[in-house]
């Protein structure tokens, strides 16, 4: 698999600002964005661009990781809530797994996610480090 | 609509078999079942022949596979739930009216490959382009869910290792099961870890299989069978690809909207249901389901597993077969196992653990973390 630089350019905005959706129905917020709202069905939604600073709510310490991901590992995967109530699944850097807990306050950062192989695309994304 | 007949392979790394000797093997004791057979369709359950395998067009591997080369098909993929959805499909082609006999097969082979690739394959489970890419696992997705049970209902590590016991108590006694040897709570809190806080001894080990069942409709199936088993409802039900975007990820709504849509259509409550196979992948999948199928309230499902509910005999009697975590999960024919198992302990020929008179069962297979599920309700 070699990914192509258009799928990657086209997540841009979610991936390296953290833009998720609003409902132009029901005003609520979410990521990662979509065509239309997960929670009352309107199709209407708009762009918008999320807080970078949260706590996280649970979080795994991942030793068993996909193909492509061993130099990384662990990988602590996080489930983030932002100040505004909005979550998002990342994962967290420059921590011991150890020192993670849940309620850590924690702060977005642009890292690199993946490299798929030696030749292809290096892909960028949000991770969370903390903030204290 | 019925079930006329069931046959399974046991759940092995199979290295000797391919996707077409692991459905012969099943077809083959599906006709030891049945009294006649001429299918006029196949409905083939299966996640991962495209991402591992290279391999589509996969009812033609089936159908030439047992000689039924000319009849029509497709494969269904709804991830690790692949198998309970390719039911419905089959259930949906007789009900139509289009068909009066549909061979549903459940097949998948992931033991050829190292753990990491299986581990990026069955990622695809879960929004690659948002959880995936970042290198986050479908065990660490789970784990996180895991994670956030144990802490708001106060869930100790050690109360969510009895489940792991229990299934391989059953899998020891049921000769299609994969993992046939009995583990301890110290086992299951020693074994290896995966993605913290679930371990090896939480999760469905990677192996093949096969099974196979043939749906009818009421007009033929005196013809095929003495012991018919009812199928009497079918729900299905879905929850947001991501788990960011889910307002609560304990309360897993394709559970709860798949299982509404099943009791109803079958008319029952789900404390009539006398025995059930639930999608357990990782210990805390079985307990999402115990709770969203109506068992036990939100967050009380662990409690209720230490008290001793649940077991052989008790109402329901849950994964006699060893669930995924011990029969074995070859993800997308996970499935059609369950739903062969269940008409097995309806009509009391299932080979293992076994509970006498049943009347109502269930089987509950769930794609990704508890993002496609589907859910049969079977009558004796
Ligand atoms: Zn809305």
């Amino acid at each position: 698999m070699k990914i192509s630089p258009a799928r990657v350019w086209r997540e841009k905005n979610a991936r390296y600002r953290l833009e998720g959706g609003r409902c132009k129905r029901c005003g609520k917020l979410f990521y990662p964005p979509k065509t239309a709202c997960p929670y009352c069905g309107c199709l209407e939604v708009e762009k918008t661009e999320l807080p970078k600073r949260g706590k996280v709510l649970s979080f795994a310490i991942e030793h068993g990781v996909p193909e492509g991901f061993r130099h990384q590992a662990p990988i602590i995967v996080a489930l983030i809530e932002l100040e505004n109530g909005v979550k998002v699944v990342s994962t967290l850097t420059d921590v011991n797994p150890e020192e993670v807990y849940i309620g850590m306050s924690v702060e977005a950062t642009l890292r690199r996610i993946w490299e798929e192989s030696d030749e292809g695309i290096i892909i960028y994304g949000i991770k969370f480090i903390p903030t204290e | 609509m019925y079930v006329a007949g069931v046959g399974m392979t046991k759940v092995d790394r199979h290295y000797d078999k391919g996707f077409q000797e692991l459905v012969y093997l099943a077809v083959k004791n599906l006709l030891n079942d049945v009294k006649e057979y001429s299918p006029q369709a196949i409905v083939v359950g299966n996640m991962m022949s495209s991402s591992l395998y290279q391999q589509d067009s996969l009812a033609a591997v089936v159908t030439d596979a047992v000689g039924l080369r000319g009849k029509g098909g497709f494969k269904v993929e709804a991830a690790c739930g692949s198998g309970g959805h390719a039911i419905a499909a089959g259930y949906a082609l007789i009900a139509s009216g289009l068909y009066d006999q549909v061979l549903v097969v459940g097949v998948e082979k992931m033991s050829d490959y190292p753990t990491s690739v299986v581990t990026l394959a069955l990622a695809q489970a879960s929004d690659f382009e948002h959880e995936a890419i970042y290198g986050a696992s479908f065990a660490a997705l789970n784990a996180l869910a895991m994670r956030l049970y144990m802490h708001k209902y106060e869930a100790k590590r050690e109360d969510l290792a009895l489940w792991p016991v229990r299934m391989h108590e059953h899998g020891s006694q049921n000769p299609y099961a994969q993992l046939r040897n009995r583990i301890t709570v110290e086992d299951v809190m020693k074994s290896a870890v995966i993605a913290d806080p679930i371990r090896l001894m939480d999760s469905a080990p990677i192996g093949d299989g096969a099974a196979a069942v043939l749906l009818t409709s009421e007009d033929v199936v005196r013809k095929l069978t003495d012991t018919p088993i009812q199928v009497a409802g079918v729900g299905l039900g879905s929850d947001g690809l991501d788990l960011a975007s889910r307002e609560d990820l304990l309360k897993p709504i394709s559970i709860v909207v798949a299982s509404e849509k099943a009791y109803k259509m079958a008319g029952i409550e789900p404390k009539q249901i006398d025995v059930a196979e639930i999608h357990d992948a990782f210990t805390i999948t079985a307990l999402l389901s115990i709770e969203g199928m109506g068992f036990a309230s939100f967050g009380e499902a662990w409690k209720l597993i230490r008290e001793g509910r649940f077991v052989a005999g008790d109402k329901p009697s849950l994964n006699l077969s060893g669930g995924l975590k011990a029969r074995g999960h070859p993800v997308g024919a996970t499935g059609v196992y369950q739903v062969a198992e269940v008409v097995m302990q309806l009509r009391g020929d299932f080979p293992g653990v076994k509970i006498s008179k049943a009347e109502i069962g269930a089987a509950m297979n769930t794609g990704g973390v508890a993002t496609l599920t589907s859910i049969i309700i079977l009558k004796r």
